[in-house]
Protein backbone atom coordinates (compact mmCIF):
# COMPACT_ATOMS: atom_id res chain seq x y z
CA UNK A 1 0.00 0.00 0.00
CA UNK A 2 1.30 3.37 -0.82
CA UNK A 3 1.18 6.42 0.61
CA UNK A 4 1.73 10.41 0.61
CA UNK A 5 3.60 12.56 3.42
CA UNK A 6 3.79 16.18 2.44
CA UNK A 7 6.07 18.37 5.01
CA UNK A 8 4.74 21.83 5.52
CA UNK A 9 6.86 24.42 6.62
CA UNK A 10 4.76 27.72 7.79
CA UNK A 11 5.62 31.12 9.84
CA UNK A 12 4.45 29.65 12.33
CA UNK A 13 5.30 26.02 13.17
CA UNK A 14 5.24 22.90 10.65
CA UNK A 15 2.79 20.52 9.68
CA UNK A 16 2.50 16.78 8.35
CA UNK A 17 -0.10 16.16 6.20
CA UNK A 18 -0.49 12.43 5.50
CA UNK A 19 -2.53 10.22 3.42
CA UNK A 20 -3.00 7.03 1.87
CA UNK A 21 -2.17 6.12 -2.06
CA UNK A 22 -5.41 7.36 -2.85
CA UNK A 23 -4.57 10.65 -1.97
CA UNK A 24 -8.92 11.74 -0.76
CA UNK A 25 -8.89 11.71 2.80
CA UNK A 26 -5.87 13.74 4.70
CA UNK A 27 -4.62 13.63 8.43
CA UNK A 28 -3.38 16.94 9.66
CA UNK A 29 -0.66 16.82 12.61
CA UNK A 30 0.80 19.78 14.49
CA UNK A 31 1.95 22.40 14.72
CA UNK A 32 5.41 20.98 15.42
CA UNK A 33 7.46 23.63 16.99
CA UNK A 34 4.65 26.06 17.36
CA UNK A 35 5.65 29.94 16.73
CA UNK A 36 9.11 29.24 15.23
CA UNK A 37 9.62 29.83 11.50
CA UNK A 38 10.37 26.08 9.71
CA UNK A 39 11.77 27.37 6.53
CA UNK A 40 12.18 23.82 5.33
CA UNK A 41 11.96 20.51 6.03
CA UNK A 42 13.08 17.36 3.55
CA UNK A 43 13.21 13.58 4.27
CA UNK A 44 15.87 11.55 3.06
CA UNK A 45 15.36 10.05 0.03
CA UNK A 46 17.57 6.66 1.59
CA UNK A 47 15.86 6.42 4.81
CA UNK A 48 12.05 7.41 4.80
CA UNK A 49 11.81 8.07 8.47
CA UNK A 50 14.55 10.55 8.74
CA UNK A 51 13.24 14.41 8.29
CA UNK A 52 15.50 17.45 8.79
CA UNK A 53 13.74 20.58 9.37
CA UNK A 54 15.45 24.41 9.62
CA UNK A 55 13.33 26.12 12.59
CA UNK A 56 14.51 29.72 12.98
CA UNK A 57 13.28 32.39 15.47
CA UNK A 58 14.29 36.24 14.69
CA UNK A 59 14.90 35.78 18.95
CA UNK A 60 16.52 32.74 19.37
CA UNK A 61 18.21 32.16 16.18
CA UNK A 62 18.86 28.85 14.16
CA UNK A 63 17.64 25.33 15.35
CA UNK A 64 18.39 22.26 14.12
CA UNK A 65 15.77 19.32 14.31
CA UNK A 66 15.31 15.84 13.15
CA UNK A 67 12.69 12.97 13.26
CA UNK A 68 13.99 9.46 12.99
CA UNK A 69 10.23 8.02 13.13
CA UNK A 70 8.62 9.93 10.15
CA UNK A 71 7.89 13.26 11.99
CA UNK A 72 6.23 12.03 14.82
CA UNK A 73 8.67 12.85 17.40
CA UNK A 74 11.56 15.35 17.20
CA UNK A 75 15.11 16.20 18.60
CA UNK A 76 18.07 18.16 17.73
CA UNK A 77 20.78 15.94 16.53
CA UNK A 78 22.97 14.95 19.49
CA UNK A 79 21.21 16.93 22.29
CA UNK A 80 18.50 14.79 22.67
CA UNK A 81 16.45 16.25 25.37
CA UNK A 82 15.06 12.82 26.61
CA UNK A 83 18.30 11.46 27.99
CA UNK A 84 18.76 13.89 31.25
CA UNK A 85 21.56 14.48 32.52
CA UNK A 86 22.68 15.22 28.72
CA UNK A 87 26.36 14.40 27.60
CA UNK A 88 28.51 17.14 28.26
CA UNK A 89 30.21 18.98 26.46
CA UNK A 90 27.96 18.41 23.96
CA UNK A 91 29.18 16.04 21.24
CA UNK A 92 27.51 18.18 18.46
CA UNK A 93 26.37 21.47 17.73
CA UNK A 94 23.67 21.02 15.84
CA UNK A 95 22.46 24.68 15.45
CA UNK A 96 26.04 25.82 14.75
CA UNK A 97 26.85 26.85 10.94
CA UNK A 98 30.14 28.92 11.01
CA UNK A 99 31.74 29.92 8.06
CA UNK A 100 35.01 28.87 7.31
CA UNK A 101 37.80 30.50 7.57
CA UNK A 102 40.68 28.11 7.99
CA UNK A 103 44.07 28.93 5.72
CA UNK A 104 43.43 24.71 5.03
CA UNK A 105 40.02 24.78 3.24
CA UNK A 106 37.96 27.93 3.76
CA UNK A 107 38.24 31.73 2.46
CA UNK A 108 38.86 34.81 4.82
CA UNK A 109 35.40 36.30 5.68
CA UNK A 110 35.43 39.10 2.97
CA UNK A 111 32.80 41.26 2.32
CA UNK A 112 29.83 40.89 -0.38
CA UNK A 113 27.69 43.90 -1.57
CA UNK A 114 24.85 45.57 0.59
CA UNK A 115 21.63 46.79 -0.76
CA UNK A 116 23.19 50.60 -0.59
CA UNK A 117 26.08 49.33 -2.84
CA UNK A 118 28.77 49.07 -0.21
CA UNK A 119 30.04 46.19 0.87
CA UNK A 120 29.11 44.29 4.12
CA UNK A 121 30.20 41.47 6.28
CA UNK A 122 29.24 37.84 5.97
CA UNK A 123 26.64 37.04 8.55
CA UNK A 124 24.62 34.28 9.58
CA UNK A 125 21.22 34.11 9.70
CA UNK A 126 19.19 31.07 9.44
CA UNK A 127 18.79 28.07 6.52
CA UNK A 128 16.62 28.39 4.36
CA UNK A 129 16.72 25.01 2.48
CA UNK A 130 17.86 21.26 3.78
CA UNK A 131 18.70 18.79 0.81
CA UNK A 132 19.65 15.04 2.06
CA UNK A 133 21.85 13.20 0.03
CA UNK A 134 20.51 10.85 -2.75
CA UNK A 135 22.69 8.20 -1.31
CA UNK A 136 23.34 8.46 2.35
CA UNK A 137 20.49 9.52 4.94
CA UNK A 138 23.32 10.86 7.44
CA UNK A 139 24.57 13.04 4.42
CA UNK A 140 22.72 16.67 4.41
CA UNK A 141 23.34 19.77 2.61
CA UNK A 142 21.95 23.33 3.87
CA UNK A 143 22.00 26.59 2.28
CA UNK A 144 21.87 29.66 4.34
CA UNK A 145 21.69 32.93 4.65
CA UNK A 146 23.80 35.28 4.42
CA UNK A 147 24.53 32.74 1.53
CA UNK A 148 26.73 29.76 1.55
CA UNK A 149 26.78 25.79 1.32
CA UNK A 150 26.97 23.82 4.58
CA UNK A 151 27.73 19.98 4.39
CA UNK A 152 26.77 17.68 7.83
CA UNK A 153 27.95 13.94 7.23
CA UNK A 154 26.59 12.84 10.93
CA UNK A 155 22.69 13.18 10.34
CA UNK A 156 23.30 16.84 11.38
CA UNK A 157 25.10 16.77 14.75
CA UNK A 158 27.82 19.07 13.19
CA UNK A 159 28.38 21.07 10.02
CA UNK A 160 30.91 22.63 7.70
CA UNK A 161 30.66 25.26 4.79
CA UNK A 162 31.86 24.23 1.85
CA UNK A 163 33.67 27.02 1.21
CA UNK A 164 35.17 27.23 -2.55
CA UNK A 165 31.64 28.82 -3.09
CA UNK A 166 31.27 31.54 -0.42
CA UNK A 167 34.99 32.22 -1.28
CA UNK A 168 34.35 32.36 -5.48
CA UNK A 169 35.89 35.60 -7.05
CA UNK A 170 32.82 37.31 -7.60
CA UNK A 171 31.59 36.73 -4.02
CA UNK A 172 32.29 40.64 -3.20
CA UNK A 173 29.40 41.29 -5.91
CA UNK A 174 26.88 39.19 -4.22
CA UNK A 175 23.93 41.43 -2.87
CA UNK A 176 20.51 40.28 -1.46
CA UNK A 177 17.47 39.91 -2.74
CA UNK A 178 14.22 41.39 -0.99
CA UNK A 179 14.43 38.63 1.08
CA UNK A 180 17.85 38.67 2.29
CA UNK A 181 21.01 37.00 0.83
CA UNK A 182 19.84 33.55 0.69
CA UNK A 183 21.08 30.19 -1.18
CA UNK A 184 17.36 28.30 -1.19
CA UNK A 185 18.04 25.90 -3.96
CA UNK A 186 20.15 22.88 -3.49
CA UNK A 187 19.92 20.29 -6.27
CA UNK A 188 22.29 17.01 -6.25
CA UNK A 189 22.63 15.25 -9.95
CA UNK A 190 21.58 11.77 -9.04
CA UNK A 191 23.67 10.13 -11.58
CA UNK A 192 26.59 12.07 -10.37
CA UNK A 193 26.88 13.36 -6.81
CA UNK A 194 29.72 15.58 -7.15
CA UNK A 195 27.80 17.64 -9.10
CA UNK A 196 25.84 20.10 -7.16
CA UNK A 197 23.97 23.02 -8.51
CA UNK A 198 22.89 26.13 -6.32
CA UNK A 199 20.83 29.42 -6.43
CA UNK A 200 21.71 32.46 -4.53
CA UNK A 201 19.25 35.19 -4.52
CA UNK A 202 20.49 37.84 -5.94
CA UNK A 203 23.70 36.23 -7.00
CA UNK A 204 21.88 33.55 -9.92
CA UNK A 205 22.84 30.34 -9.91
CA UNK A 206 26.31 28.03 -9.40
CA UNK A 207 27.17 24.35 -10.23
CA UNK A 208 30.17 22.53 -8.87
CA UNK A 209 31.36 19.33 -10.22
CA UNK A 210 33.85 18.45 -8.01
CA UNK A 211 31.85 18.13 -5.12
CA UNK A 212 31.88 21.63 -3.25
CA UNK A 213 35.49 22.31 -3.70
CA UNK A 214 34.96 24.52 -6.95
CA UNK A 215 32.04 26.46 -8.44
CA UNK A 216 31.05 28.06 -11.61
CA UNK A 217 28.65 30.59 -12.08
CA UNK A 218 25.82 29.12 -14.75
CA UNK A 219 24.20 32.07 -15.59
CA UNK A 220 24.70 32.31 -19.34
CA UNK A 221 21.43 33.38 -21.13
CA UNK A 222 19.77 35.22 -18.26
CA UNK A 223 18.83 38.63 -18.63
CA UNK A 224 18.31 40.78 -15.82
CA UNK A 225 16.94 44.35 -16.40
CA UNK A 226 16.95 45.97 -13.10
CA UNK A 227 20.50 45.45 -12.95
CA UNK A 228 23.22 47.35 -14.46
CA UNK A 229 24.56 44.90 -16.86
CA UNK A 230 21.42 42.65 -17.65
CA UNK A 231 23.94 39.93 -18.74
CA UNK A 232 26.09 39.96 -16.14
CA UNK A 233 28.16 37.02 -14.99
CA UNK A 234 26.11 37.17 -11.37
CA UNK A 235 23.91 39.28 -9.77
CA UNK A 236 20.61 37.26 -10.96
CA UNK A 237 18.15 37.53 -8.78
CA UNK A 238 17.25 33.43 -9.59
CA UNK A 239 13.77 32.16 -7.57
CA UNK A 240 14.22 28.66 -8.23
CA UNK A 241 15.41 25.77 -10.29
CA UNK A 242 13.78 22.23 -10.78
CA UNK A 243 15.26 19.11 -12.66
CA UNK A 244 13.93 15.79 -13.61
CA UNK A 245 15.99 13.22 -12.28
CA UNK A 246 16.38 11.21 -15.41
CA UNK A 247 17.53 14.14 -17.07
CA UNK A 248 19.81 15.66 -14.36
CA UNK A 249 21.15 18.09 -17.08
CA UNK A 250 18.20 19.93 -17.89
CA UNK A 251 16.94 22.34 -15.99
CA UNK A 252 14.35 25.27 -15.19
CA UNK A 253 14.42 27.99 -13.82
CA UNK A 254 11.60 30.47 -12.70
CA UNK A 255 13.73 33.86 -12.44
CA UNK A 256 12.54 36.99 -11.21
CA UNK A 257 11.03 37.83 -14.11
CA UNK A 258 10.97 34.98 -17.13
CA UNK A 259 11.20 31.22 -16.81
CA UNK A 260 14.18 29.48 -18.55
CA UNK A 261 15.79 26.34 -19.14
CA UNK A 262 18.99 24.74 -19.84
CA UNK A 263 19.59 21.81 -21.74
CA UNK A 264 23.43 21.71 -20.74
CA UNK A 265 23.39 21.72 -17.22
CA UNK A 266 23.21 25.37 -16.79
CA UNK A 267 26.33 26.25 -19.29
CA UNK A 268 23.34 28.53 -21.40
CA UNK A 269 19.80 29.26 -21.00
CA UNK A 270 17.19 30.80 -22.84
CA UNK A 271 13.30 31.68 -21.59
CA UNK A 272 10.64 29.59 -21.97
CA UNK A 273 8.00 31.95 -20.96
CA UNK A 274 6.10 31.57 -23.85
CA UNK A 275 2.39 32.43 -23.79
CA UNK A 276 2.52 32.83 -19.42
CA UNK A 277 0.29 35.96 -18.62
CA UNK A 278 3.30 37.13 -16.28
CA UNK A 279 6.43 35.36 -15.95
CA UNK A 280 7.05 36.41 -12.76
CA UNK A 281 6.95 33.90 -10.00
CA UNK A 282 8.53 31.63 -7.45
CA UNK A 283 8.06 28.26 -7.29
CA UNK A 284 8.67 25.85 -10.64
CA UNK A 285 8.67 21.49 -10.71
CA UNK A 286 8.67 19.30 -13.01
CA UNK A 287 6.21 16.00 -13.48
CA UNK A 288 7.56 13.16 -11.65
CA UNK A 289 6.83 11.31 -14.83
CA UNK A 290 6.93 13.38 -17.65
CA UNK A 291 10.36 15.19 -18.10
CA UNK A 292 9.10 18.17 -20.26
CA UNK A 293 6.00 18.90 -18.26
CA UNK A 294 6.37 21.82 -15.87
CA UNK A 295 4.34 23.68 -13.24
CA UNK A 296 4.79 27.65 -12.39
CA UNK A 297 2.35 29.62 -10.45
CA UNK A 298 2.65 32.89 -12.18
CA UNK A 299 2.21 36.34 -9.86
CA UNK A 300 1.59 39.47 -11.20
CA UNK A 301 4.65 41.31 -10.46
CA UNK A 302 7.90 41.88 -8.17
CA UNK A 303 5.91 45.09 -6.32
CA UNK A 304 2.48 42.81 -6.13
CA UNK A 305 3.04 39.55 -5.44
CA UNK A 306 -0.36 38.29 -5.47
CA UNK A 307 -1.76 36.57 -8.40
CA UNK A 308 -3.41 37.84 -11.99
CA UNK A 309 -7.72 39.19 -11.26
CA UNK A 310 -7.30 37.58 -7.67
CA UNK A 311 -7.60 34.24 -9.57
CA UNK A 312 -4.81 31.93 -8.69
CA UNK A 313 -3.95 29.59 -11.47
CA UNK A 314 -1.36 27.10 -11.69
CA UNK A 315 -0.11 26.78 -15.11
CA UNK A 316 1.15 23.52 -17.08
CA UNK A 317 3.49 23.33 -19.55
CA UNK A 318 3.86 19.74 -21.33
CA UNK A 319 6.30 21.33 -24.00
CA UNK A 320 9.02 21.83 -22.03
CA UNK A 321 7.96 25.52 -22.05
CA UNK A 322 6.88 27.99 -24.06
CA UNK A 323 3.57 26.89 -24.13
CA UNK A 324 1.63 26.95 -21.29
CA UNK A 325 -2.36 26.37 -20.16
CA UNK A 326 -4.11 27.60 -17.16
CA UNK A 327 -5.29 25.31 -14.55
CA UNK A 328 -7.63 26.35 -12.50
CA UNK A 329 -10.67 23.50 -11.59
CA UNK A 330 -10.55 23.46 -7.74
CA UNK A 331 -8.38 26.97 -7.45
CA UNK A 332 -10.13 30.43 -5.81
CA UNK A 333 -10.80 32.31 -9.31
CA UNK A 334 -12.11 35.34 -7.40
CA UNK A 335 -10.77 37.55 -4.54
CA UNK A 336 -7.48 35.42 -4.05
CA UNK A 337 -4.13 37.65 -3.00
CA UNK A 338 -1.71 35.11 -1.80
CA UNK A 339 1.56 34.51 -3.11
CA UNK A 340 3.44 30.95 -3.63
CA UNK A 341 6.75 31.24 -2.26
CA UNK A 342 10.04 29.66 -3.93
CA UNK A 343 9.94 25.99 -2.06
CA UNK A 344 6.26 25.93 -1.79
CA UNK A 345 5.59 23.44 -4.68
CA UNK A 346 6.29 19.62 -4.90
CA UNK A 347 5.16 16.68 -6.18
CA UNK A 348 4.72 12.83 -5.19
CA UNK A 349 5.69 9.96 -7.35
CA UNK A 350 2.82 8.02 -7.33
CA UNK A 351 1.53 6.57 -10.96
CA UNK A 352 -0.97 9.53 -11.32
CA UNK A 353 1.69 12.41 -10.46
CA UNK A 354 -0.31 15.04 -7.48
CA UNK A 355 1.15 18.11 -7.20
CA UNK A 356 1.43 20.18 -4.20
CA UNK A 357 1.41 23.58 -3.53
CA UNK A 358 0.95 26.12 -0.05
CA UNK A 359 -0.17 29.94 0.15
CA UNK A 360 0.95 32.84 2.30
CA UNK A 361 -2.84 32.45 2.89
CA UNK A 362 -2.40 28.93 4.34
CA UNK A 363 -4.13 27.01 2.09
CA UNK A 364 -2.09 23.60 1.08
CA UNK A 365 -3.66 22.84 -2.70
CA UNK A 366 -3.21 18.95 -4.26
CA UNK A 367 -4.03 17.98 -7.34
CA UNK A 368 -4.39 14.27 -7.93
CA UNK A 369 -4.29 14.14 -11.56
CA UNK A 370 -1.01 15.92 -12.70
CA UNK A 371 -2.81 19.63 -12.78
CA UNK A 372 -5.87 18.87 -13.81
CA UNK A 373 -8.37 19.62 -10.63
CA UNK A 374 -7.35 20.83 -7.90
CA UNK A 375 -8.44 20.28 -3.63
CA UNK A 376 -7.64 22.22 -0.44
CA UNK A 377 -5.73 19.49 1.95
CA UNK A 378 -5.42 22.28 4.57
CA UNK A 379 -6.96 25.64 4.29
CA UNK A 380 -6.52 27.80 7.82
CA UNK A 381 -2.75 27.07 8.43
CA UNK A 382 -0.10 30.14 9.10
CA UNK A 383 1.63 31.42 5.92
CA UNK A 384 3.11 28.57 4.13
CA UNK A 385 6.99 28.85 3.17
CA UNK A 386 7.38 25.88 1.85
CA UNK A 387 6.32 22.37 0.93
CA UNK A 388 7.89 18.80 0.29
CA UNK A 389 6.43 15.54 -0.40
CA UNK A 390 7.55 12.34 0.37
CA UNK A 391 6.15 9.23 -1.73
CA UNK A 392 5.75 6.17 0.93
CA UNK A 393 5.65 2.35 -0.41
CA UNK A 394 5.55 -0.49 1.82
CA UNK A 395 9.16 -0.79 1.67
CA UNK A 396 10.60 2.03 0.58
CA UNK A 397 10.51 5.65 -0.30
CA UNK A 398 10.29 7.91 -3.26
CA UNK A 399 10.99 11.59 -2.77
CA UNK A 400 11.89 14.51 -4.80
CA UNK A 401 10.85 18.27 -5.02
CA UNK B 1 25.93 22.66 55.67
CA UNK B 2 25.28 24.75 52.48
CA UNK B 3 28.12 24.67 50.07
CA UNK B 4 29.82 27.95 50.22
CA UNK B 5 31.72 27.90 46.56
CA UNK B 6 28.15 27.50 45.17
CA UNK B 7 25.16 29.33 44.09
CA UNK B 8 21.89 28.00 43.12
CA UNK B 9 20.63 30.41 40.61
CA UNK B 10 17.24 30.70 39.52
CA UNK B 11 16.60 31.49 35.61
CA UNK B 12 12.97 32.39 33.94
CA UNK B 13 13.52 31.15 30.30
CA UNK B 14 10.70 32.43 27.62
CA UNK B 15 8.46 30.11 26.39
CA UNK B 16 10.41 29.11 23.14
CA UNK B 17 13.71 28.20 25.02
CA UNK B 18 11.97 25.96 27.67
CA UNK B 19 10.05 24.63 25.15
CA UNK B 20 13.09 23.35 23.67
CA UNK B 21 15.00 22.30 26.76
CA UNK B 22 11.26 20.61 27.68
CA UNK B 23 11.29 21.89 31.25
CA UNK B 24 8.77 24.68 33.46
CA UNK B 25 8.94 28.49 33.90
CA UNK B 26 11.88 28.21 36.10
CA UNK B 27 15.14 26.00 36.37
CA UNK B 28 17.96 26.40 38.82
CA UNK B 29 21.13 25.95 37.90
CA UNK B 30 24.61 24.92 40.05
CA UNK B 31 26.93 28.07 39.67
CA UNK B 32 30.35 28.70 41.00
CA UNK B 33 30.73 31.96 43.06
CA UNK B 34 31.16 34.80 42.19
CA UNK B 35 27.90 34.44 39.94
CA UNK B 36 28.04 36.49 36.90
CA UNK B 37 25.54 36.44 33.59
CA UNK B 38 28.67 34.33 31.74
CA UNK B 39 28.91 31.66 34.16
CA UNK B 40 25.06 31.81 34.94
CA UNK B 41 24.40 31.12 30.74
CA UNK B 42 27.43 28.62 31.01
CA UNK B 43 25.75 26.53 33.86
CA UNK B 44 22.12 26.82 31.37
CA UNK B 45 24.27 25.78 28.64
CA UNK B 46 25.59 23.19 30.36
CA UNK B 47 22.56 21.61 31.60
CA UNK B 48 20.48 22.11 28.70
CA UNK B 49 22.83 22.03 25.76
CA UNK B 50 20.15 22.33 23.56
CA UNK B 51 20.12 26.05 24.32
CA UNK B 52 23.10 26.42 23.26
CA UNK B 53 23.22 29.58 20.35
CA UNK B 54 19.79 30.52 20.98
CA UNK B 55 20.35 33.18 24.16
CA UNK B 56 24.37 33.57 23.10
CA UNK B 57 25.23 33.87 19.59
CA UNK B 58 27.68 31.33 18.72
CA UNK B 59 30.38 32.90 17.09
CA UNK B 60 30.57 36.01 19.42
CA UNK B 61 29.41 35.09 23.09
CA UNK B 62 27.04 37.97 23.07
CA UNK B 63 23.31 38.26 24.09
CA UNK B 64 21.42 37.76 21.16
CA UNK B 65 20.11 41.03 19.96
CA UNK B 66 16.16 40.34 20.44
CA UNK B 67 16.79 38.93 23.84
CA UNK B 68 17.00 40.71 27.12
CA UNK B 69 18.79 40.07 31.25
CA UNK B 70 16.60 41.47 33.45
CA UNK B 71 17.11 40.72 37.51
CA UNK B 72 15.78 42.97 40.68
CA UNK B 73 13.42 45.30 38.43
CA UNK B 74 16.82 45.88 36.35
CA UNK B 75 17.72 45.77 32.98
CA UNK B 76 21.50 43.88 33.16
CA UNK B 77 20.89 43.33 29.57
CA UNK B 78 24.07 46.08 29.02
CA UNK B 79 26.35 44.06 32.03
CA UNK B 80 29.40 42.85 31.06
CA UNK B 81 29.34 38.99 31.18
CA UNK B 82 31.57 38.88 33.65
CA UNK B 83 30.14 41.78 35.48
CA UNK B 84 28.53 40.29 39.71
CA UNK B 85 24.94 39.53 39.29
CA UNK B 86 22.90 40.76 42.23
CA UNK B 87 23.64 38.98 45.34
CA UNK B 88 19.72 38.63 45.44
CA UNK B 89 20.08 36.17 42.30
CA UNK B 90 23.32 34.48 43.88
CA UNK B 91 21.51 33.48 46.70
CA UNK B 92 18.50 32.45 44.64
CA UNK B 93 16.12 35.04 46.19
CA UNK B 94 15.33 36.71 42.90
CA UNK B 95 15.23 34.61 39.58
CA UNK B 96 17.11 35.99 36.48
CA UNK B 97 15.02 36.66 33.59
CA UNK B 98 15.63 36.21 30.29
CA UNK B 99 13.28 37.91 28.33
CA UNK B 100 12.39 37.78 24.44
CA UNK B 101 11.78 41.65 23.66
CA UNK B 102 8.55 42.60 22.54
CA UNK B 103 8.46 43.82 19.10
CA UNK B 104 5.44 44.91 16.70
CA UNK B 105 1.78 46.80 17.96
Amino acid sequence: MSGVRVLVGTHKGAFVLSADGKRDKWEVSGPHFPGWELYHLKGSPVDPNRIYASQTSGWFGQVLQRSDDGGKTWFQPGVNPDEKPPAFPPTSASNKFAYDTTEQTGKPLTTHQWYDGTQHPWEFKRVWHIEPSPTDANTVYAGVEDAALFRSTDGGESWHELAGLRGHETGPKWQPGAGGMCLHTILIDPKNPDRIYIAISAAGAFRTDDGGKTWKPINKGLVSNFIPDPTAEVGHCVHHIAMHPSRPEVLFMQKHWDVMRSDDAGDSWHEVSGNLPTDFGFCIDVHAHEPETLYVVPIKSDSLHYPIDGALKVFRSRSGGNEWEALTRGLPQKDCYVNVLRDAMAVDSLDKCGIYFGTTGGQVYMSPDCGDTWQAIAENLPAVLSVEVQTLYEQGIGNRD
Amino acid sequence: MENQGIASVRVCLPYHLRSLARVGNEVTVEVVRPVSMGSVLDAVEKRFPMLRGTIRDYGTGKRRPFLRFFACEEDLSHEAMDAELPAAVAEGREPLLVVGAIAGG
